[in-house]
């Protein structure tokens, strides 16, 4: 029986190399094809009629113009009269027509009245919020009072970060079909597998007639763990017009007011110190919205498992739309909080925030020891201790520069995942999953499994995903995804390759476990001139493929749990404009065995660079009396571009140490400490906090004007 | 519904294509080749529609025809009417560069183009850009650099920066910047994309 473990370091011949996605291809030339860009045999489109109030109940919905218009192949009423809507955006009705023009005319042609109720939209101030404030929790740990009254510094501040929202370039959607009693679902989402049950139970209909098929996806980050409404309307419309296609996809301004919200978080933190660093209290009254679901609950303080705590979160439930997991849910929060709080603790005690982690490291529990050797690596790759300042950059002129640090960590163990793996007498392998690649580069990852495994070119092996007749496979969120597919591709290989071996070992004259395989060939450890091809062996299988089954969790430990890591950030803010610009950001990160270096670092590249989003430009910016979103398009809901995100460093912790505790999840990690390191640093530079992301100019200015500091006047 | 009516709309209810179909309307000639001619201010003005008009348009040196309504962007008709949708619709506005095409050696944003105004000009799309099976240098930058994590955004990245290299071959890494500013990446994939242009000027593969 196989041994379930990964290979030994000389003997990966692609695991952990710098490898090019495989799809790749087929996403540079145009011809991959998304959920969106199916086009289906007499195809209608479907759009939505969507409220433009963010709290009213339905009076009546008159759709019979609509219905009566050309092209028009079905109209399906979502929210009928009496029902109550929540946020500005939520569906009433929905058509479904021959092309997209036809579908928008018939939305135009509906007429609703609506009995407008009172709203909230705004959430940044919880006694304003009233009714719609709910205490969600209070918590104390050790003696508070004793902890503040044996610090020698007291700080107290407030920070926080407001609603942002996920903003996928592939909207939220889906081409939805009948196939006589079955559902064919064409749908962008992060859980091929999953979906199919969400889909099935609305409609009425066994989970076994309904297959979900998705290639890529485009984007996704926690918003797409299965159908939405409008994905369920788009097949009842399917099913009205005789079971024709329909394509539903949000509009761009749809899918940023209705599709996804990160919760905001804030709060008014207290940090008791004395004057060597030693943290002794930390109190916080926060608050934050998730729409009319209440909020998320960020874990402050973060990482740091402070002695003395007193705190206390509330949640305002509001109709700004509703929450989803955003990549790493509730961290980036607890970590915009935290970090920058203890930054100005070690302000207040005009201690280098380096000096004041490191002092206090062993508060971070079991991971101490490599948040240490990572703020370490960072310091030198940023040269800290050369380039760091006291708070405000004295250099003369406006452009004040600065550095900021931050620590994070998550989970990442992999999820159930099972796949089948086939080997053919003529030696062709073949993999299925009911996974999907979110751009992750999980395609990529199994292939290199496989071909790894079984000691092939990674042209030898056929990866098939993102079907859910595939073995089901868990929904790609939280970092879950790589540790559950290559644990369960692993196994299905080494299962697979000890049946190939015993086929093959009486030819060789020698014992199955004797053999190995290597560059296509299997062979005798102790006579590597006793040999056969990889297709004669596989021949000895007769004339009936092989398949295997490959699970996770299983046998072995192929996966693990638990990431730190630490990043640095430089920044130059012109204290004239406000205007803060990138220089560069060094991120170090541990995630265990590494699959693919080349796709590990895009994804710490990327999340470096949704971090500077979030730290710099990204709001849900909501209009207080008319409780619409003032940004739901690509203009003025801001992304960075190519040349704002300054220099990028990414320095993975790998080898000795790292590589034997098995592959960890990475999507999350890294998305985490942008924005504080970001608040950080140009607290650094200014002298002065920005109390909240994204540190637009105004709020640099505000924050430069009323503080004073020591850059206030040049 | 007739065109006055729109007009009369209030607030989202005159889109820009409403907008751009109804502007210039003044009176109406017989029908020739799917558009009348109109007099606007003593020119002589096309005036397609209302209602689905034949178009041709060139694209990737082959000649295609489709009957779409006047409008109907040049992104819409090729994703909708000809199955071509490597061009994506991400802010349909203008801002993200996810449709971007070369019209007449020009990167556009194929969704501010109507697609009766795309005639008669010769329009690249990123299918376009692979001789047979062999990708085009952009192309495989691309993909050496992992310029592309979902991958949506990457079809007018590749075809903007084949824009870009055709007008700027050797570029510095401040004017790829500048000269790709106009498209947006939601996973951040900048970084790849400024090392693949880079490579693609300098015609060399990458090592790794």
């Amino acid at each position: 029986m196989a041994e379930y473990k990964w290979p030994e370091a000389d003997k990966r011949t692609l695991i952990g190399k710098r490898i090019s996605r495989i799809d790749g291809p087929f996403k540079v030339s145009g011809r991959a094809k998304y959920s969106f860009d199916i086009n289906r045999p007499g195809m209608l489109f479907g759009k939505i009629l969507r409220s433009p109030h963010a709290h009213a109940k339905i009076k009546s919905v008159d759709t019979s113009a609509a219905e009566k218009m050309p092209g028009v192949k079905a109209v399906h009423v979502v929210a009928g009269p009496d029902t109550e809507l929540y946020w500005v955006g939520a569906s009433i009705v929905a058509v479904a027509a021959v092309d997209e023009p036809t579908a928008e005319d018939a939305i135009r042609a509906i007429k609703v009245d609506y009995e407008v109720l009172p709203h909230l939209v705004i959430d940044n101030d919880p006694k304003a919020a009233g009714e719609f404030a709910r205490t969600a929790n209070e918590n104390k740990a050790g003696d508070p009072d004793k902890g503040f009254s044996d610090a020698e510094v007291t700080i107290e501040g407030n920070y926080g970060l407001p609603v942002i929202t996920h903003c996928c370039l592939e909207p939220h959607g889906s081409v939805m079909e009948w196939e006589g009693d079955n559902v064919l679902a064409h749908l962008s989402t992060q859980a091929v597998s999953g979906s199919v049950a969400q889909i099935a139970r609305p409609l009425e209909i066994p989970a076994t007639s309904v297959r979900v098929q998705q290639d890529h996806i485009g984007g996704g980050f926690g918003s797409k763990f299965g159908p939405d409404e409008w994905d369920i309307t788009a097949a009842r419309l399917s099913k009205k017009a005789g079971g024709k296609p329909v394509k539903m996809f949000n509009e761009r301004d749809a899918e940023l007011m209705v599709a996804g919200a990160r919760p905001s978080d804030y709060a008014r933190v207290k940090i008791g110190v004395k004057k060597d660093g030693t943290i002794t209290a930390w109190e916080s009254q926060s608050w934050g919205t998730g729409g009319i679901g209440g909020g998320g609950s960020p874990p402050i303080p973060y990482i740091f498992n402070i002695p003395n705590q007193r705190k206390q979160h509330t949640n305002i439930v509001n109709h700004i739309g509703s929450q989803r997991a955003w990549r790493a849910p509730n961290h980036p929060q607890a970590c915009a909080i935290t970090m920058t709080a203890l930054e100005d603790a070690a302000a207040a005690l005009n201690m280098d925030p380096y000096d004041f982690f490191m002092k206090n490291i062993e508060l971070t529990g079991q991971r101490a020891q490599i948040y240490s050797d990572e703020l370490k690596i960072a310091a030198d790759l940023i040269d800290w201790k050369k380039n760091w300042h006291a708070r405000g950059d004295k250099a003369a002129g406006p452009i004040k520069r600065g550095l900021g640090l931050s620590i994070h960590t998550w989970g990442g163990l992999g999820h159930p995942s099972d796949c089948d793996l086939t080997i053919q007498p003529d030696g062709s392998v073949e993999l299925k999953m009911g996974t999907q690649d979110l751009g992750t580069g999980t395609r990529t990852a199994l292939n290199i499994i496989v071909a790894d495994t079984l000691g092939l070119p990674m042209t030898a092996v056929k990866i098939n995903i993102g079907d859910s007749r595939y073995p089901a496979s868990g929904g790609s969120g939280g970092s879950t995804t790589i540790g559950g597919i290559s644990a369960s591709s692993r196994r299905a290989s080494l299962d697979a390759l000890d049946q190939v071996f015993a086929k093959a070992a009486p030819a060789l004259d020698a014992k199955p476990e004797d053999l190995e395989v290597v560059n296509g060939t299997v062979r005798v450890k102790s006579n590597p001139a006793k040999s056969m091809t990889w297709a004669q062996a596989c021949s000895k299988l007769g004339a009936t493929p092989l398949t295997v089954r490959g699970k996770n969790p299983g046998p072995g430990s192929l996966t693990n749990q638990g990431v730190g890591g630490a990043q640095m950030a430089d920044v130059s803010v012109d204290i004239e404009t406000g205007i803060v610009k990138m220089n560069k950001i060094v991120a170090v990160q541990d995630c265990g065995l590494i699959i693919d270096l080349k796709t590990a670092e895009s994804q710490c590249y990327g999340a470096l660079i949704m971090g500077v989003c979030y730290a710099l430009y990204e709001e849900k910016i909501m209009d207080a009396k008319t409780g619409r979103m003032l940004n739901p398009n690509m203009e003025f809901y801001k992304l960075a571009g190519i040349a704002d995100i300054g220099e990028l460093v990414v320095h993975m912790m790998t080898g000795k140490g790292y590589d034997e505790r098995g592959v960890i999840g990475l999507g999350e990690p890294p998305v985490i400490s942008p924005g504080a390191a970001i608040s950080n640093a140009v607290a650094n530079a200014t002298g002065v906090r920005v109390p909240y992301l994204p540190l637009t100019p105004d709020r640099v200015l505000a924050a430069l004007e009323k503080k004073g500091g020591n850059n206030a006047r040049i | 519904m007739q065109d006055d009516d729109r007009l009369k709309e209030k607030g989202s209810g005159l889109t820009r294509r409403t907008f751009l179909k109804a502007s210039g309307i003044s009176l109406s000639v017989p029908l020739v080749m799917g558009h009348r001619v109109i007099k606007v201010s003593g020119a002589e003005v096309k005036l397609y529609g209302p209602g689905k008009v034949p178009i041709q348009l060139t694209i990737n040196g082959k000649t295609q025809t489709a009957q779409v309504e006047p409008r109907v962007t040049l992104l819409e008709a090729l994703r909708n009417d000809l199955d071509m949708t490597g061009a994506k619709r991400v802010c349909d506005r203008g801002t993200c560069g996810a449709c971007t095409m070369i019209v007449d050696g020009k990167a556009v944003y194929s969704c501010t183009m109507l697609a009766i105004d795309a005639q008669g000009k010769s329009i690249t799309t990123v299918e376009g850009l692979m001789q047979g099976e062999k990708l085009h240098p952009v192309q495989q930058a691309f993909i050496d650099n992992d310029a592309q994590q979902c991958g949506f955004c990457t079809p007018g990245f590749v075809v903007a920066s084949k824009a870009f290299l055709d007008k700027n071959p050797n570029p510095t890494p401040e004017q790829i910047k500048k000269g790709l500013g106009g498209n947006l990446c939601r996973c951040g994939t900048y970084m790849g994309v400024r090392a693949a242009v880079m490579q693609a000027a300098k015609g060399g593969r990458r090592n790794g």
